[in-house]
């Protein structure tokens, strides 16, 4: 999640020994727990200074296993790293937070150790987009967090909330809409597609994908702003400058709950759910403490604990969750998602890239 | 005072340190680059150590094309309108009294002290329909109802403009200060009014300061690339933007790489061009 990352990187806060000694102290039995650890990759900046606060202290507690936590830079470049170190026997983290795309982008190099699912309780909770797999069958990574990017609007300019993705085509809508400006994060694609085209099942072949940048081309005289700073975005939402357009759903609640005129509504075809995996580099020797880990981090609490204090949509079913209805709507929707189409961007990106690029500045 | 060639060894220490930095920041950066764009772009990794000319092949589309040309263009505008404002406006603050210069080059140096993002953001509040200056127009009645004056390629020239004031009359300052006042005395004396003599007098002797301001302010506009993001529809990015679309968010460094090496030699050539004229005229 781009907007998360980019908050900037946060200092890197070592939570090795004084955790770990208060915690075998206060339990005796887990006193082997002082040469347990784990470094875990998380993305800077919001969600490290979240993780850190709120999830790894009460790791450590349950399980004795001391996290050391590690900011990842943006982009591919901590998957370049991994990568690079792993040829060297090194793993500069044990388990990180992984995008989709590099996950898959790291299996062709088998960079990931296959997780064992008889170790992760919950495994069968997981909705099955949490699941990566090599294409053998065998575990690449598992969910660890998700976010939707919706429909959001300005409540002063609309009076009734649109009800679907098709309200960014209408011509009413002429130059007031605010999208994100990359075909890798926006997943206009994606959208136009499940709106338009059946599914986004629509994008197999190149034909399909150039079917939908003709209907996409069609939403450009409604756009005012193709943003990448969400600031930006956010500030011109609010004021009702640029009164409609794609945002991030936690963060648009927060901003109403803070009483801005703003709203964030799950259209007919779904929300796009954008998602990272928990992957262990193959040059990790702790395989076990990994397995506790993500085993731990799936759980049902966890994972409410997660949406109520991270703001992430779980990655389990809602019948076993713990949340209350409006605790599940601040994060998600039982609507089914838009699945942005992962391997796509890592089979065809450059080519995407072009084609995205022409579209919007051509 | 008569400059003497340097005789010794030791008469060219002075230059080492100043060569020394520019061979750290600059010339072993620059051919880092140079060298990343020949390498073979992995859409599944980052980039392989070759020798291949697919990233200039690919810049060479009427896509990129226009968007380098449209680049040009701006950092052009933007230098000729820095200089048309800041050229009479040093002038005249050459000729205040020292304290009220002092107050003014105060005021730009702060100006300086503004971020990028800081001006964008700016402008793009005062160029808004919401909370813009064309609100201030329709209360004095001059406007029927507040519009957005934004995105658009005059909010672009108009913020980079802005940025880019400051250093032009920083860089003409020390000219006009310095300029002999008896040639104006001279033009007035001959019954020159003081907008003859400005443009007839002061502006010719200064030429050669003024092309190397164009080419400051030509070269300092084209790294732009925040400004028209946030002032601009797509169709005005530079191919700054761009660049760092491929170098940020694609990893595809090869081609980002190219995509700078030949921005630099374009704006390298315009320049080169620019200095030929102005010797060929200056020899005539």
């Amino acid at each position: 999640m781009t907007t998360l990352i980019n908050r900037g990187f946060s200092r890197r806060s070592v939570l090795g020994a004084g955790v770990a000694l208060a915690g075998t102290l206060a339990m005796p039995a887990v006193l082997r727990a002082q040469d347990k650890s784990l470094k875990v990759g998380v993305y800077g900046g919001y969600f490290k200074d979240s993780f850190d606060k709120n999830i790894f202290p009460e790791f450590t507690k349950a399980t004795g296993i001391a996290v050391e936590s590690v900011a990842e830079p943006t982009g591919e470049a901590w998957l370049v790293q991994l990568e690079q170190a792993a040829k060297a026997g090194q793993a500069p983290a044990d388990v990180s937070m992984m995008s989709q795309t590099s996950t898959i982008k790291g299996q062709a190099t088998k960079l990931w150790t296959p997780l064992d699912p008889a170790k992760i309780r919950n495994f069968g909770d997981l909705l099955p987009q949490f699941v990566s797999k090599y294409p053998d069958g065998t575990i690449a990574g598992i969910g660890a967090v998700a976010w939707y990017i919706t429909l959001v609007t300005n409540t002063d300019t609309y009076k009734e909330a649109p009800t679907s993705w098709a309200a960014l085509w209408d011509p009413a809508n002429k130059d007031k809409l605010g999208l994100l400006a990359l075909v890798s994060n926006s997943f206009l694609l994606e959208v136009t597609a499940k709106t338009f085209m059946g599914g986004t099942n629509a994008l197999d072949t190149e034909e399909g994908i150039l079917k939908a940048f003709e209907k996409l081309a069609e939403v450009k005289p409604n756009v005012r702003l193709w943003y990448r700073d969400e600031a930006q975005f956010e500030q011109a939402l609010k004021s009702g400058e640029i009164p409609m357009g794609q945002y991030y759903h936690d963060v648009t609640g927060l901003a109403a709950a803070d009483g801005q005129p703003v709203r964030s509504t799950f259209p007919k075809e779904g929300g796009i759910q954008d998602s990272g995996n928990w992957v262990l580099s193959r040059a990790s020797t702790k395989v076990d403490e990994a397995h506790a880990f993500i085993d731990y981090m799936s759980q049902p609490a966890i994972q409410g604990l997660m949406s109520r204090k991270v703001g992430t949509a779980p990655t389990l079913k809602r019948a076993v969750l713990d949340l209350t209805a409006e605790e599940f709507a601040a994060v998600s929707s039982e609507i089914e998602p838009i699945l942005p189409r992962y391997d796509l961007y890592t089979t065809k990106s450059d080519w995407l890239n072009q084609k995205w690029t022409e579209l919007i500045a051509g | 005072m008569r400059r003497e060639r340097p005789q010794s060894f030791a008469d060219y220490t002075p230059l080492f340190f100043p060569g020394l930095m520019l061979v750290v920041f600059f010339v072993v950066p620059f051919s880092t680059m140079i060298a990343v764009s020949f390498f073979r772009r992995d859409p599944t990794g980052f980039y392989t150590r070759d020798f291949v000319f697919d990233n200039y092949a690919r810049f060479l589309s009427t896509f990129f094309g226009g968007v380098l040309g449209f680049s040009l263009l701006l950092a052009i505008g933007v230098a000729i309108c820095c200089v048309l404002i800041a050229f009479p406006f040093t002038y005249l603050l050459t000729q205040r009294p020292r304290r009220v210069q002092t107050l003014w080059l105060v005021g730009l140096l702060s100006v300086l002290s503004l971020s990028e993002v800081i001006i964008g953001f700016a402008w793009s509040t005062l160029l808004s329909r919401t909370a813009g200056i064309t609100n201030l127009f329709v209360w004095l009645g001059l406007m029927e109802a507040p519009v957005a004056l934004l995105p658009s390629v005059w909010a672009v020239l108009i913020g980079m403009v802005y940025q880019a004031l400051p250093y032009t009359i920083l860089v003409l300052y020390p000219a006009l200060i310095r300029l002999d006042p008896t040639l104006l005395e001279a033009a007035r004396t001959l019954g020159a009014s003081p907008v003859r003599a400005f443009l007839n007098v002061v502006t010719p002797a200064l030429r050669n300061t003024l092309v190397a301001t164009v080419i400051m302010v030509f070269v300092f506009a084209l790294g732009s690339y925040l400004l028209p993001q946030i002032l601009g529809r797509p169709q005005h990015w530079t191919l700054s933007v761009l660049i760092t679309d491929q170098a940020i968010y694609q990893s595809n460094m090869p081609f980002a790489a190219a995509m700078a090496v030949f921005l630099v030699l374009i704006s390298l050539a315009l320049v080169g061009l620019t200095l030929m004229i102005g010797r060929r005229e200056n020899a005539t």
